[in-house]
């Protein structure tokens, strides 16, 4: 792992503008990214956590500018890249790909899956000669674990971990720098999950690939993440080296989230400590005033409701953002 | 090997590729079953076969006149199996070259409907937002034209010729086609194969043209089979009304409207083109329902 990142996200916003009703209406403001920063080294995977509708999705492809950010910087190797034109984000594509929650949704159902992992080489490497192309497609699809000779089928004759793996050998196939994995294995079973997690380590150990893992399931994060961010409504609450997020939780929300996770002994599991928080997810059309996590966070004083938390160090590479270091605790 | 040195335990034999079978493939083999579609098929190749090698078995010539036989019927001494029309004309002929005529405008003009619609409608439904209103727009400023108004315009500018007829069914036929492909463009936009091919770099051209016309290609299918017996219909309603082809040549349109008037003393002159119109039709209807249940991703 190399020092200097080769991406650098800062204070990146990506807001949506919600129709008002009736003809007249006042739009209103959906913000789904609210000001996110942070830093990917070179083969480092940066796990990404929070609830359903936090902006976690969004964030990552904000960050490949699939959805324009309204504000921010996204520094891809030293240049922003934050609202290119997609003529001249194309060429860099090549080195930032994505994998998709829905295996099966992201193939195209007409095309075969040497068509589908090929496209990539197709569009960015118009030097290769058919023969070459399927070779690399056929390489690729040893690779991930897929028998070569089934080129010519059609995804729909593939299981979700097939399914998987072909979304993978397409992110692949040009040896990028960066995938976004967004949720790649919550729609696979358990042991699907563990060999396309395996398969992704073991791509980034002999690729020096980055990855940014987006899940909502932390023992997946925990296996494979160096780095951790915790996100909730649009705005980073807890970022920090895997071993010490996970052994010493400073914000209330990272430990209610952490205790959640059940653990495989039931001796264990009765006697563990839990932090139960109440609620849903307040609108992130209409956020609360101040720290966004105070509405249900079980330490919420008068300060909370004021002033919003500035982000702080509170260890070597640990950040928080709370008043408090570590409350309860 | 280009990556690794290592072979996945996965991979034991080497073997050819698989062949596959496509969605397409097993859209072709759920239409074999249906028994209503096939039976179509078959009538309908039956009645182009006919069409296009009949008129050669008979004797008589499409616009030949038999002075000695005006509006006889069916005859088969002198071989008119269907009978003469009230000029003294073959009818058994001039059904099949009518046949000719109102196929031949139904598969052209529904081609070329099809070819436009699905274009202008993928395109619009793409790109959606300003460009798609503007596009929809014109669609429905077209729609509002009264149909007959433009075709009696037509035919008062440029006279009356069989190849207007193909471009004003087919300048009216485009606009429900654009609206269905719209509709199916902007519920595949959002897939998220349209988002990897974004991802990946590919143009939007493209992904037009290589991710989403294919994946439309299943409701256009279905709706062009119903197209065509429409496009037919509406021939057969202009020569009705004496706006179709330019006589001695005809069309099931016309012999049916010559047949109508004089239905009570020569029957046969309605019956058989109308026969083979509602045959037609049928199978049209038929094939098109087949599709459509061969082709719904939910019986996949």
């Amino acid at each position: 792992m190399s020092a200097e990142p080769i991406l650098k996200v800062r204070d990146l916003r990506v807001h949506f503008e919600i129709p008002g009703k009736g003809l007249f209406g006042k739009p209103s403001l959906l913000k789904a990214v609210d000001g996110v920063d942070f830093d990917l080294r070179a083969g480092e995977t940066l796990g990404i956590v929070g609830e359903s509708g936090c902006g976690k999705s969004t964030l990552g492809r904000a960050v490949l500018q699939l959805i324009e950010p309204t504000a921010g910087q996204v520094v891809w190797l030293g240049r922003d890249i934050a609202g290119l034109r997609s003529a001249a984000m194309r060429p860099l594509r090549k080195s930032l790909q994505i994998i998709f929650q829905d295996p099966l949704a992201s193939l195209n159902p007409r095309m075969t899956i040497g068509e589908i992992i090929a496209e990539p080489l197709v569009t960015h490497r118009a030097d290769l000669g058919k023969e070459e192309i399927r070779k690399r497609v056929q390489d690729m699809m040893a690779n991930v674990g897929l028998l070569p000779q089934m080129i010519n089928r059609y995804p729909h004759e593939f299981s979700g971990g097939q399914c998987q793996r072909i979304g993978i050998a397409r992110a692949m196939i040009l040896e990028p720098k960066l995938i976004v994995c967004d949720e790649p294995v919550s729609a696979l079973d358990v042991s699907i999950q563990a060999q396309i997690v395996n398969l992704l380590q073991d791509l980034q150990r002999r690729f020096g690939l980055s990855l940014m893992f987006i899940s909502h399931d932390l023992s997946v994060v925990r296996h494979i993440s160096h780095r951790i961010m915790v996100l909730y409504l649009g705005k980073v609450m807890e970022i920090a080296d895997r071993d010490s997020i996970y052994a010493r939780p400073h914000h209330p929300y990272t430990r209610a989230l952490i205790s959640a996770v059940p653990i495989p002994d039931p001796e264990k599991e009765r006697a563990k400590e839990r932090l139960i928080i109440s609620g849903d997810l307040p609108s992130p059309i209409n956020p609360p005033s101040g720290c966004v996590f105070r509405t249900r966070c079980p330490f919420a004083q008068e300060r909370c409701t004021q002033e919003e938390p500035k982000r702080r160090t509170i260890a070597d590479g640990h950040e928080l953002a709370c008043h408090f270091d570590g409350p309860g605790l | 090997m280009l990556f690794f040195r290592r072979k996945p335990a996965l991979i034991s034999g080497e073997g050819a590729p698989v062949e596959a079978r496509s969605v397409w493939r097993n859209a072709r083999l759920r239409l074999y079953r249906n028994k209503a579609a096939m039976g179509s098929l078959i009538v309908l190749g039956l009645i182009i076969v006919l069409a296009i090698l009949g008129p050669s078995f008979s004797p008589h010539e499409y616009d030949a006149v038999y002075w000695d036989r005006i509006q006889m019927g069916p005859d088969f001494a002198n071989q008119h199996w269907f009978g003469t029309d009230g000029n003294g004309r073959d009818l058994f002929v001039r059904t099949l070259y009518g046949a000719r005529v109102s196929m031949a405008v139904g598969l052209l003009a529904t081609f070329v409907s099809m070819v436009i619609g699905v274009v202008y409608g993928a395109t619009a439904g793409f790109f959606g937002g300003r460009v798609d209103n503007l596009m929809m727009r014109f669609v429905d400023v077209l729609y509002t034209l009264p149909f007959m108004f433009f075709v009696i315009m037509l035919m008062v500018v440029f006279g009356r010729n069989i190849f207007l007829i193909f471009v004003a069914l087919g300048a009216v036929e485009w606009l429900t086609m654009a609206r269905i492909v719209r509709g199916q463009t902007l519920a595949i936009k959002r897939r998220e194969f349209i988002e990897a091919a974004h991802a990946i770099g590919v143009s939007n051209l493209t992904i037009i043209f290589r991710h989403i016309i294919p994946n439309v290609l299943g409701p256009v299918i279905v709706y062009a089979t119903l197209t065509i017996p429409q496009v037919i219909l509406i021939e057969s309603f202009l020569s009705f009304l004496g706006l179709g082809v330019q006589e001695p040549l005809t069309s099931w349109g016309v012999l049916i409207s010559e047949g109508a008037n004089v239905m009570e003393v020569a029957p046969w002159m309605l019956l058989f083109p109308a026969a083979f119109l509602a045959t037609t039709l049928f199978c049209f209807n038929f094939i098109g329902d087949g599709l459509r249940d061969a082709l719904d991703p939910k019986d996949r």
